[in-house]
């Protein structure tokens, strides 16, 4: 019978589809002799929008012109700005203006030398008010930009500005093929042309991009012969694709990590890596309701939560607690800044001082009348976030307060409720980029609408700090002023730092010469290879 | 006839712009805005080109005004260019997602209806037999069963287990070299996961349509004349009941007609197909109007010339409704 057999086949498959192995040590694989062939397939969940990176800002984009462009400068694996088109520059000591020295003998894909021209018409064409680009903001504060030489490009500043350097890390396009052109319409954005280690060939739309290694790069001719990108727009499809040998590198998610990919038998076909990701999650407080005006609430609040049970119970433990808004590991975060601890009774005993002695007959705390009673948002559609929520309104519960969460849609969270200062609490997160400045999102000028410091965080001491932190080149004196901010934004919580996960990235075992590093393990691609007998495309 | 047509093909013009008014207004009134859902908690985006890249899209205009240009470019045949970073023409973006949908969407229709109409016929002869309930729990269980399930677990016993079919994609990798029957193959081999799981899902609907109407007829008078007349069963079933049966299909057929352009985002984003129901998915959820208004013309048009050619064609089918 048809039914019978049907129901007999999905037994066998969902018992079939469960790897509960315990962790195995994978059998190393000999380093073997490198040598250049073989391709990379990569799995990506989104399709690139364009190809040319000023226009784009979606990660898949970027993702693809990174191998196929070339900054000024770029960010090495310990994340230290270093040269990259720029063999080296120099800041005045005043701090007003940079030269960039560039490398000579650099040819783009169609043979045409790069000279500062390119750089000129980069930077032009990024201020164009007609270019429809996000990146202008960076590029602002430059007076003016010159090349003296056809290899010599020299910024002059308005006023000493630390982010200036790393804005230059931006992709840099062809002038000889754009000058002239609408670059909205240039067909480099589906073909582009760049200085990268990888030229493109081909992108079959909704499918795959297929790049093939330069041989003449700057830094040497890549190992690999190939690197394609395979549009698998579903995760549950990209992991059975890694295992059937469809794709060679994804990232996997916590469950992944931890429950499916620890058998003997996955771990001699694929070696898995794990580093914190630039990104962190918060529960954010909006300051200007009365509820959280008091710094002893947040500080109740952080108190009563518990980061650890987060960590495991979202991630399992795939990612670390966040105390501040910096990366873990990176100069400008101190690592021996203390966070308030996990504790319910000294929470209840801040509470109590800030007025809410009294509870009512559900037990939750009452002041004035008044439940303590708030909702947390988060945006729907993120799986981890609404767990967070969870774990926090259970946590929250414990203390007498009443905790709702709401799952809105990502648009009308933005339009109803963040845009118009309309929430009490929100579970989001935010990525964290490689230079430090915390000037969008925690200065108090940028707490208007369609701003990132939407929390209304205002703090006139950490408003000097991050002025003065971007706008010196002086690294230690730049740490001095983020060990303080760390400090303030510890006392003050407003937000509870909730967790900065782990990227947790797996790689065919037939890939050596992956150097995993705080800057992931992409920063010496062109090094990896594949044994001459172990090539398989 | 020739009235009644002319009289039908002029009625779809204000329809259509009824349609692409509602819509265009409906996904206006949505929250968010292309720029907003591109740029929103971008920290390197200011004020100014937030407003520069309003300008470039022509937001910062009034509404009708808006339309209005829009239905201009649309009499010119001009769908305009995605809102996305790309800024493509719409139509490009339509027509290299369009052949992959129609050739699946008709191998699964042609399916659809080989097994349905059968399935049903069989059903109806053999009316609450142990085989019609069989064949009931079957097809629901098509209908019932979540395709992202069933899906996933095809993809992992045929896929990652045997090893017989590939699991995602169209081509694989290398196979732009191939010869053109290997080509052939190779696609063949990608499309049985995907349109086994489509038919299987649509199965239950057409096939008790089928299987009622089917029944209908058997009973009706002319029927009992037949065997009455000592035909063979044969003859009356296939020669009698399945012709009368099968008119009401072909509007079913019709119906189907928009359903060829449109695609299932869960279905394609599991199997990484890239097709329309992506495209129009992706375009919704990034505001990208011209790209969504493009598609929904385009599916508002084949929606209403389907209903006329079910219409004609039933009067084509049917001698009764021709003479009325």
């Amino acid at each position: 019978m048809s039914r019978w057999w049907v129901f007999c086949l999905l037994l066998l498959l969902t018992a079939g589809c469960v790897d509960n192995a315990p962790p195995a040590t994978p059998p190393q694989r000999p380093a073997g002799i490198p040598a250049y062939g073989d391709t990379i397939i990569v799995g990506t969940i989104g399709e690139p929008s364009t190809l040319i990176p000023l226009l784009a800002s979606d990660s898949a984009s970027h993702d693809v012109a990174g191998l196929v462009y070339n900054g000024l400068v770029k960010y090495d694996r310990n994340l230290v700005l270093t040269g990259d088109l720029a063999k080296r520059w120099e800041i005045t000591p005043d701090g007003l203006s940079i030269t960039f020295h560039l490398r000579q003998g650099v040819k783009w894909h169609d043979g045409t030398d790069f000279t500062s021209r390119d750089v000129i018409y980069t930077y032009r064409v990024t201020i164009d008010p007609k270019t429809p680009t996000a990146y202008a903001e960076d590029f602002k504060q430059v007076k003016s930009v010159t090349a003296p030489d056809l290899h010599t490009v020299k910024v002059v500043y308005a006023k000493p500005f630390a982010p200036a350097l790393a804005s230059w890390g931006m992709a840099i396009l062809p002038a000889h093929l754009l000058e002239g052109h609408e670059i909205t319409k240039s067909p480099l954005a589906r073909k582009p042309v760049g200085t990268g280690p990888f030229r493109f060939k081909e992108w079959i739309a909704g499918q795959r991009v297929e790049l093939e290694a330069n041989y003449d790069y700057f830094e040497g001719r890549p190992f690999l012969a190939r690197y394609l990108y395979r549009i698998i727009p579903d995760n549950a499809t990209m992991y059975m694709e890694l295992k059937a040998g469809g794709i060679d590198l994804m990232g996997l998610s916590p469950v992944q990590y931890q429950r499916q990919t620890n058998s003997a038998a996955f771990l001699s076909r694929f070696a898995k890596y794990r580093y914190p990701a630039s990104s962190y999650v918060y529960l954010g407080y909006n300051l200007r309701h009365p509820l959280f005006s008091d710094k002893r609430v947040r500080q109740a609040l952080t108190m009563a939560i518990n980061k650890d049970e987060i960590v495991h119970g979202v991630l399992l433990g795939m990612g670390r607690q966040a105390i501040g808004p910096f990366k873990p590991g990176t100069w400008a975060e101190n690592p021996r800044q203390k966070d308030l601890p996990h504790d319910p009774k000294k929470a209840a005993e801040l509470l109590a001082e800030a007025g809410w002695r009294d509870k009512n007959r559900e037990g939750i705390l009452v002041k004035d009348g008044k439940a303590f009673q708030f909702t947390i948002l988060t945006n729907q559609g993120n799986d981890t976030r609404l767990k967070t929520a969870q774990i926090i309104q259970r946590r929250l519960k414990r203390v007498g307060i009443d905790v709702k969460i709401r799952v809105v849609e990502w648009a009308s969270l933005l339009a109803h409720f963040i845009d118009k200062g309309n929430f009490e609490a929100l579970v989001m997160g935010w990525t964290i980029s490689p230079d430090p400045d915390l000037y969008d999102v925690w200065h108090s000028s940028k707490t208007g609408p369609k701003e990132l410091n939407f929390i209304g965080f205002k703090n006139s001491e950490v408003d000097r700090l991050i002025e003065e932190g971007r706008g010196t080149f002086d690294q230690e004196q730049r740490r001095r002023c983020y060990y303080r901010i760390q400090e303030i934004l510890v006392e003050e919580q407003p937000y509870s730092f909730l967790y900065v996960p782990d990227a947790l990235p797996v790689v065919s075992a037939r890939f050596r010469g992956i150097e995993p590093a705080p800057a992931g393990i992409s920063h010496n691609l062109i090094k990896w290879y594949v044994p001459k007998e172990e090539q398989t495309h | 006839m020739l009235r009644y047509l002319a009289k039908r093909i002029l009625m779809l013009v204000p329809l259509l712009l009824g349609i692409t008014l509602i819509t265009f207004t409906v996904i206006h009134l949505a929250p968010g805005e292309p720029v907003e859902m591109q740029l929103a908690m971008n920290p390197k985006v200011s004020k100014e080109s937030r407003q520069r890249m309003r300008e470039f899209y022509g937001l910062d205009k009034p509404l009708h005004v808006q339309y209005i240009s829009w239905l201009n470019r649309l009499a010119h045949l001009d769908f305009g260019r995605s809102f996305a970073p790309d800024n493509r023409p719409v139509l490009d973006k339509i027509k290299e997602r369009l052949p992959v949908t129609i050739s699946l969407n008709l191998i699964a229709l042609v399916i659809e209806f080989g097994l349905a109409i059968p399935i049903g016929i069989l059903a109806a002869i053999h009316r609450n037999s142990l085989l019609d309930k069989g064949i009931t729990i079957f097809v629901f269980l098509g209908f019932a069963v979540p395709t992202f399930w069933l899906a996933l677990l095809l993809m992992y016993f045929f896929g990652v287990k045997l090893g017989w079919l590939p699991i995602s994609g169209l081509h694989t990798l290398g196979s732009q070299h191939w010869g053109f029957l290997q080509r052939t193959w190779d696609l063949a081999k990608h499309l049985v996961l995907p349109v086994a799981v489509a038919s299987f899902g649509s199965l239950a609907g057409l096939s008790r349509f089928m299987r009622s109407t089917m029944l209908e007829v058997i009973g009706q008078d002319f029927i009992t004349t037949a065997r009455a007349k000592g035909l063979p069963e044969r003859t009356v079933i296939f020669r009698h009941a399945l012709r009368n049966a099968l008119l009401p299909v072909i509007t079913l057929l019709g119906f189907s007609l928009p359903g060829l352009i449109g695609g299932s985002v869960i279905f394609e984003t599991i199997f990484a197909i890239p097709g329309m129901g992506q495209l129009f998915y992706m375009g919704v959820m990034a505001r990208d109007y011209p790209l969504v208004m493009g598609i929904l013309v385009i599916g508002a048009g084949l929606t209403l010339v389907g209903n006329l050619l079910a219409d004609l064609l039933y009067a084509v089918a049917d001698p009764r409704i021709r003479t009325r």
